[in-house]
């Protein structure tokens, strides 16, 4: 077997333990919105207690920090009741077994959700999966003797697995916890790696003369990051979108309250996080931009000659620069910012996809 | 508010914020004018101006920016891809003017294109100056006054007063304070001390360099659009083919094509000479999924100025040769058979390597030999130039292989006017067969002239004959590797604007990062009184702008604050 054709074999077995974690993440949402429902109809039930302490908690919470936020989770969490309740009260009384991120409640969430094996299976199942992925790429690399990102397929591998990094990275270092965005990024993942060695697959080529370039590894390498956080930012503003619909819904549909949302950060804690990742990205991009741009001025003569692939980058740019933009004006802070940063990133999956494969251009790279 | 900002900025630090996040009404900055009755033309300007720099304009104008691009995309550009856009003519007749009309061919120095940036560009100057003036005016400003509740603020936290054996609670409070000054001071605080209604206060602030950061951004935004627009106009793009063992003079005349900025001065060229000694070509041959790929293209140079030694040099891609001030690039490279014609007596009418078209990526090639004088007749001829052939079952000839394996020259020769006399320009590469007869190939049922390297045919009709040169006829029979010239093809620029755009591009991203990064941020700390005379430290922080790290930023500087008891 050629290290290519082990290689292969990795990103097989890493769609499918994506594959795995995706459906324990989707577990997870469905469990979510039980816990949603639950709380619900024992709110409606009449327990009056369960306003109260949310009523308490906004309060205490807001003015004394952490150490009321605990005590708040853990009467807050008695409306969910169960053996929820009781972990968490476990965990208010004692405070020794420290949870890893801050509760959702400090984040706005409405309901206390507690522990979820489905979702520690997820992470789990994502870590290996992402293990079987870098084995994969980093095998490909040895197989072509360079960087595994110089055509399509390779874009795809390196892309993916960058994106896989950047939600790790981030829910290792995030205060909240994020968890949830893993259904989105695992089924991101999965679609882009089954279209990448179906459709894109080539095998190893050398180097044509005009990528032989450091520019290559830093370039491509920084874009693909970039991809990444924006990969998230868009994950973070849908969801943005979706909680903010359920927020100004909710004290009229009771169906809303059942919904997995109840469980997640409120809409303002999510566009915070969305746009602190966002501008990762942007930043990334804007160095990505500079990158070919002089590499532009090395290979083809001139710096910046409007090439399709130019273009696009250069749109996604000023698209996000909007979206920063929004975000400071009066009236497009909100679901208005989170639209363009769902447009952003639409836009740099057409600039992956569509723009590489039938738009003519100087970026001929695909191999295809 | 503080750094000035447009007036519908909004940096969402204000407390009340609607549950969703649509909640903003359609009210903006220049709101307030709109309603004023009576406008005069100054009051009018005014207004316009206001507009024009506020927020919400310089948003719709960035995406109004990003629309405006995608068309070029769409559709071929003169400026990058002129033959794609004389198909685009040929294959949609009608569209294609209609199309031209709206400038769609030159989207990027169209008027429209260029009315969304150039309008962009003028809300940022209105935007930058007045906070450039602000911002000067804050860094020179103290420290607000402390709030007298600090309670309603951010990260708002209290810490018992440390009273030391034997001191008073007056001077510990005091001490505190002071204290409190230092450390923040050397945290990077500009601070200032406040006492009000005789609580003891400092006031402290930091990250005016997040101020800074977008200022030098958006000022550098400017400076490369600047310097591209005048810059580039001191500059010029030049185009030469050179065939190995040719050299061209670095002069106008030189040139094959020239663009030059508009306030190029011809007279400025530096005359040196650039030989080209060999094209180095080197193509994938172990590979089978790569055969014949190229892997490195590299030409010998030799360059010489006027005064100077001659020095060898290298052009690759990816590697251009600076020299006197030019930059050369190597943009294209392919074959030129050196094509000999005699006329019946033998004597040399026409010899030449002519350089040849690659036509696809085994380098079947295109050329034209015109053969102007010395014949009774101008002759034309339009070769096929397949550096290693091969017969496809269709009976036609291909190349399979990049490099000069098997290569062979396929003629198809006109007779009569080449209709070069009337002195209209003509390109070299095109030949125009009206008003010549065609003598052989085609439907004309003579075979084209077929040759190897080192052969010679006969013209038909005694015109005389043609030999494709053997460039290394010593070599041993079948090995043609060096048999045929190569060419160069150069790209000669020159652009003075190169150097600024970059310094104005590393600008760009500095001040984004630090403008993105570094939190601008008060805090203050108060030893305040309460109802039952105790005295307590309270502490609070208030974000200008983005600022995720404040509450603990807060809580950090309480607890290394208050926990030494000295
Ligand atoms: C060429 C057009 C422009 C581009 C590409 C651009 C880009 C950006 C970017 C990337 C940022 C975020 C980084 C930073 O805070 O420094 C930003 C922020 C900002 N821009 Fe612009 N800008 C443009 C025009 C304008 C104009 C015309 C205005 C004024 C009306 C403006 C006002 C601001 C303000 C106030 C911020 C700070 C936003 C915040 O604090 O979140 N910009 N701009």
């Amino acid at each position: 077997m050629t290290l290519d054709e082990i290689s292969i074999l990795c990103v097989y077995s890493a769609m499918a333990v994506y594959a795995i974690a995706f459906i324990a993440y989707s577990l997870d949402l469905a469990r979510r919105s039980a816990a949603a429902a639950k709380a619900a109809d024992e709110q409606a039930a009449g327990a009056a207690v369960a306003t109260d302490a949310a009523a308490g908690r906004e309060r205490v919470g807001a003015l004394q920090g952490a150490a009321a936020t605990s005590a708040s989770t853990a009467s807050a969490a008695t409306a969910t009741g169960g053996a929820v309740a009781g972990t968490a009260a476990a965990n208010g009384a004692e405070g020794a077994p420290k949870r890893r991120w801050a509760s959702a409640l400090s984040a706005g969430a409405s309901v206390d959700y507690g522990r979820s094996p489905a979702l520690r299976v997820a992470v789990a199942m994502t870590v290996l999966a992402w293990a079987l992925h870098l084995s994969a790429d980093v095998l490909r690399g040895l197989a072509a003797g360079r960087v595994p990102w110089a055509n399509m397929y390779e874009f795809a591998l390196t892309g993916t697995l960058v994106i896989t990094t950047v939600y790790l990275v981030v829910i290792l270092v995030a205060k909240q916890d994020l968890r949830f965005l893993g259904t989105f990024i695992t089924g991101l993942v999965l679609v882009l790696l089954g279209v990448a060695t179906v459709n894109f697959y080539v095998s190893v080529v050398p180097l044509p003369p005009a990528l032989q370039s450091a520019w290559l590894v830093i370039h491509v390498f920084v874009a693909s990051s970039s991809v990444g956080f924006f990969a998230l930012g868009f994950a973070l503003s849908v969801v943005q979108l979706m909680q903010s619909r359920r927020e100004s819904m909710a004290l009229t549909a009771t169906a809303m309250k059942k919904s997995f949302l109840a469980t997640l950060p409120d809409s303002h804690t999510l566009e915070n996080l969305a746009y602190r990742v966002n501008i990762i990205g942007f930043i990334l991009w804007t160095f990505t931009l500079m990158a070919g741009a002089i590499w532009a001025e090395k290979a083809w003569g001139r710096y910046w000659g409007w090439d399709t692939k130019e273009v696009w980058t250069f749109i996604i740019w000023v698209i996000y620069a909007g979206y920063i933009h929004a975000r400071a004006t009066r009236g497009w802070r909100g679901s208005r910012s989170a639209w363009l940063a769902i447009i952003g990133f639409s836009a740099v999956l057409f600039n992956f996809t569509i723009v590489n494969l039938f738009f003519k251009g100087l970026h001929a790279y695909s191999g295809l | 508010m503080d750094p000035l900002r447009p007036s519908d900025y909004d940096d969402g630090t204000t407390p009340s914020r609607g549950a969703s996040g649509d909640g903003g009404g359609p009210g903006g900055g220049g709101d307030a004018t709109v309603t004023s009755p009576r406008l005069g033309p100054v009051g009018w300007l005014r207004f316009a101006w206001r507009q024009l720099t506020s927020m919400r304009t310089a948003l719709l104008l960035l995406l109004l920016l990003a629309i405006a691009a995608v068309p070029g995309s769409l559709v071929p550009q003169r400026s990058s891809d002129p033959n794609g856009v004389t198909q685009y003519f040929a294959s949609n007749p009608d569209l294609a003017p209609v199309l031209d009309n709206f400038q769609m061919f030159d989207v990027y120095t169209s008027a429209w294109f260029s009315a969304v940036y150039l309008l962009l560009f003028v809300s940022l100057i209105g935007c930058i100056i007045p906070r450039t003036k602000h911002h000067l005016e804050a860094l020179r400003a103290r420290p607000p006054r402390t709030p007298a509740r600090l309670s309603r603020l951010a990260g708002y936290t209290e810490r018992a007063l440390p009273v030391p054996e034997g001191s008073s609670v007056e001077a510990a409070a005091e001490a505190a304070i002071a204290r409190a000054a230092t450390q923040l001071k050397k945290a990077g605080y500009r601070v200032e001390r406040y006492e009000l209604r005789g609580e003891a206060s400092v006031s402290a602030e930091r990250g005016y360099l997040r101020e800074t950061g977008n200022l030098v951004f958006h000022t550098a935004l400017i400076g490369v659009l600047a310097t591209v627009a005048i810059g580039g106009g001191f500059g010029f793009a030049g185009q030469r083919v050179v065939v190995e063992g040719q050299s061209f003079v670095n002069t106008l005349a030189a040139f094959d094509s020239f663009n030059p900025g508009r306030f190029f001065d011809p007279t400025s060229l530096e005359p040196y000479r650039l030989t080209l000694d060999g094209l180095d070509a080197v193509y994938e041959t172990q590979n089978p999924d790569a055969l014949g790929q190229p892997i490195d293209f590299t030409a010998r140079v030799t360059v010489q100025g006027s005064d100077g030694e001659p020095a060898a040099r290298t052009v690759k891609v990816n590697e251009p040769l600076r020299v006197y001030d030019t930059d050369v690039y190597l943009l294209g490279n392919g074959y030129a058979p050196t094509i000999t014609v005699r006329d019946p007596d033998g004597e040399i009418v026409f010899t030449d390597s002519v350089p040849f078209l690659p036509q696809d990526k085994n380098l079947t090639s295109i050329g034209v030999v015109k053969v102007t004088d010395g014949l009774d007749e101008q002759l034309g001829m339009v070769g096929f130039f397949y550096p290693t052939q091969t017969t496809l079952s269709s009976g036609a000839f291909a190349s399979s292989y990049p490099d000069l394996v098997y290569p062979v020259l396929t003629l198809n020769v006109y007779a009569g006017d080449l209709g070069i006399n009337e002195g209209t320009p003509t390109s070299v590469y095109t030949l125009d067969p009206t008003g010549m007869e065609q003598l052989t190939g085609g439907k004309t049922g003579v075979d084209s002239l077929e040759l190897m390297p080192g052969e010679t045919a006969d013209l038909p009709g005694g015109r005389g004959t043609v030999t494709f040169e053997n460039a290394d006829p010593d070599a041993a029979g079948g090995e043609y590797a060096k048999s045929v010239p190569r060419f160069a093809s150069f790209d000669i620029h020159h652009d003075p604007s190169q150097g600024w755009v970059l310094v104005f591009a590393l600008l760009i991203l500095a001040g984004l990062m630090v403008s993105l990064f570094v939190p601008r941020r008060r805090l203050w700390v108060k030893a305040a009184t309460r109802a039952d005379g105790t005295v307590v430290l309270e502490y609070a922080g208030l974000a200008r702008g983005e600022d995720p790290g404040l509450d603990r930023a807060v809580a950090e500087f309480a607890d290394a604050h208050a926990s030494p008891v000295e």
